[in-house]
């Protein structure tokens, strides 16, 4: 049973959403299939990765078609290690769904889709095929939709518009590029398709079909001038639903341009520019952008733009040692974002607001839960010893080696940005004396609401903050994973030949 | 719309296209047709009904919500692409074939159960779609 292990976090994630769609109406029958299965999600995926981890690079080839003309699913470190974080944000998000999202929402489906969505997810990085990528992200795709305007209210649906109009321009443009390089090439295959790509001669062509991927994905991630739905749209929806795209939805983006520009469009200067141009810049917006916004979750929404652009930024740069920098930053980033979206939906919980100006008196009121946000907080400026810390030693090393000082003053301006913003969100929540808040009457207050509810709130976030100490203790095994991964992506021609070279198993 | 010849046409109707929805989906392996044409078919010929005799009659028809038809419809997909990763240890999806072609229904394997899943879940979503736009207006 070996032969498809890698398979089974999709299997597994699939038989839940249809098990989920039988108990339509029975929302606490769902509350508990989709705990147990985010946990037995989460030991397959940790099993997979445990295997990959020894046994190197696994592939299946769906339906026995061989590569290069069937669906090719290939699992690599880089991919297992994406599988294992989000069944890790996964579990957090569904414990959390279940205390924090209201009746009402749940009854419209709101669990089926969400394991859809993880679907999607999981899909999207196992995939070794081009077009199978595609279908990947359009699962994503009309899931978030879905919950994103589960519940209808008025700023939703605003969000929503938004966010799916430029959603959806950026999956035609995908498919644009796509068709074009089976133009080109003739395969959708990726691995056959970095082969073919090397061949072709009209290098102006490949690369404009590169510049296509580049938009295509760089809408979908939020680089610098393709952002403007996040910030208009991740605040409106439950937080819930904002933390599992706050974590996950941004960095299948940047996981997609990752493999493409490390595997199929590999080798162009010009293309690197472009990116560390591109990144340099989402750096910048992204904090200025954090630095004027008063709602909290709109702070996270810029801030998650911001962060994307070091990863992008060490993909530019494109050595080794920037690349495993863009790893470990993105390990670090989704359990992070995830979890400062729960928190925010936490405090909005409380207090019934999420307006820095009017929140207040948090760590004299409740100290023991500021402690316990001081951890993501301030994981996300990069304290050391936290988890932001480290991938930036990598990407300033990185940018010190291959003499980019723009790149540096970008990464440690906004890091400082981010320290700065993250300090006034401190000193106004948290430090500042408590002020009045109207209080509402039909909402449903934390310390109103049951005990097991209280506990499902609390229970993730504590889950990810140890998550996200581990990581910035035990740096060095997630250093030695990130420096593992970026020497696969740089040396493309293993996963070539895991592929190709696969026979299917009589 | 209460004319008596919509009325009659689609009780004969309504067998007529279920049927042919039915053939649909079983040449659909190689020639044009498959389990999403069929099962288009197939919930046209419930909405004709409901356009001739009242939404209410034809949700009695139907005994139950169409909605239940899609976690079936994915579920048959989901256990024929499973068949052989259970049976064989083939990976995901391969196609499992009886032998012998069948009488009439021509060779019978795996993908043709996906197939009926596809028809299933395309007969909920429609028909599931059309009753709540034609109840809430």
């Amino acid at each position: 049973m070996t032969q498809q292990l890698i398979l089974y976090p999709l299997l597994l994630q699939m038989l839940l959403a249809i098990i989920l769609m039988f108990f339509w109406r029975k929302i606490n029958a769902q509350r508990i299939i989709s705990m147990f299965g985010s946990l037995a999600h989460l030991a397959v995926s940790i099993t997979v990765f445990a295997f990959i981890w020894n046994n190197g690079t696994q592939t299946v080839q769906a339906g026995s078609w061989e590569a290069p003309f069937g669906i090719t699913f290939i699992a690599d470190t880089f991919s297992a290690t994406m599988v294992l974080l989000t069944s890790i944000a996964g579990l957090a998000v569904s414990i959390f769904s279940s205390g924090s999202v209201i009746g009402d929402r749940l009854r419209f489906g709101y669990f089926p889709i969400f394991h859809f969505l993880l679907l999607g997810l999981t899909g999207a990085f196992l995939t070794g095929d081009i077009f199978n990528l595609y279908v990947w992200f359009e699962i994503i795709i009309i899931s978030s939709f879905v919950l994103i305007t589960i519940g209808g209210e008025k700023a939703q649906l605003e969000g929503a518009v938004k966010y799916f109009t430029l959603n959806f321009l950026a999956s035609m443009i995908f498919l644009t590029a796509i068709a074009v390089l089976y133009g080109l090439t003739g395969s959708l295959n990726m691995a056959d398709l970095a082969n073919k790509v090397a061949a072709v001669e009209n290098r102006a062509l490949v690369e404009i079909t590169a510049i296509l991927f580049l938009i295509g994905f760089g809408i979908k991630s939020a680089i610098f001038p393709l952002y403007f739905w996040l910030p208009a749209s991740y605040h409106t929806p439950p937080s819930a639903v904002s933390a599992i795209f706050g974590g996950l939805l941004t960095k299948v983006g940047v996981y997609a341009l990752v493999r493409v520009f490390t595997l199929i469009f590999v080798d162009d200067v010009f293309l690197d520019q472009i990116l560390l141009v591109l990144a340099i810049f989402t750096l910048f917006s992204g904090a200025l952008g954090a630095l004027v916004q008063n709602n909290i979750k709109k702070v996270f929404s810029y801030l998650i733009i911001c962060h994307i652009g070091y990863m992008i930024i060490g993909l530019g740069m494109f050595t080794e040692v920037a690349i495993a920098g863009t790893i470990f930053y993105l390990v670090h980033d989704i359990i992070v974002k995830t979890n400062l979206f729960m928190i925010s939906g936490l405090i909005y919980r409380i207090k019934g607001s999420n307006s820095m100006r009017a929140l207040g008196g948090f760590y004299a009121n409740y100290p023991k839960l500021s402690l316990l946000m001081f951890i993501p907080l301030f994981s996300l400026v990069g304290i050391p010893p936290l988890s932001g810390f480290w991938p930036k030693i990598s990407l300033i090393t990185a940018s010190f080696e291959s003499g980019s000082y723009w790149s540096l003053a970008a990464i440690i301006f906004a890091s400082f940005i981010t320290l700065v913003v993250i300090a006034k969100l401190w000193a106004e929540v948290f430090w500042k004396d408590a002020t009045e808040i109207p209080v509402r009457p039909k909402f449903r207050y934390f310390h109103a609401i049951k005990n097991i509810k209280r506990v499902q709130i609390i229970v993730p976030i504590v889950f990810l903050s140890l998550v996200s100490l581990y990581i910035g203790f035990g740096a060095e095994h997630i250093q030695t994973l990130s420096a593992r991964i970026a020497s696969e992506l740089m040396d493309n021609q293993q996963y070539i030949d895991a592929v190709l070279n696969t026979q299917t198993p009589e | 719309m209460k004319t008596l010849i919509l009325k009659t046409a689609s009780n004969y109707l309504l067998p007529l296209l279920l049927v042919f929805s039915v053939f649909i989906l079983l040449r659909g392996h190689y020639l044009p047709g498959g389990g999403f044409v069929g099962g288009l078919i197939a919930a046209i010929a419930f909405v004709l009904h409901a356009f001739a005799n009242g939404l209410d009659n034809t949700k009695g028809l139907l005994r139950f919500h169409p909605g239940f038809l899609m976690p079936v419809g994915l579920g048959l997909a989901f256990v024929s692409g499973l068949a052989p990763v259970i049976g064989l240890d083939d990976p995901f999806m391969t196609g499992l074939w009886f032998p012998e072609p069948f009488p009439v229904i021509g060779n019978v394997g795996s993908a043709l159960f996906f197939d009926i899943g596809v028809y299933l879940v395309v007969i909920g979503v429609t028909l599931t779609i059309i009753f709540t736009i034609s109840e809430s207006a």
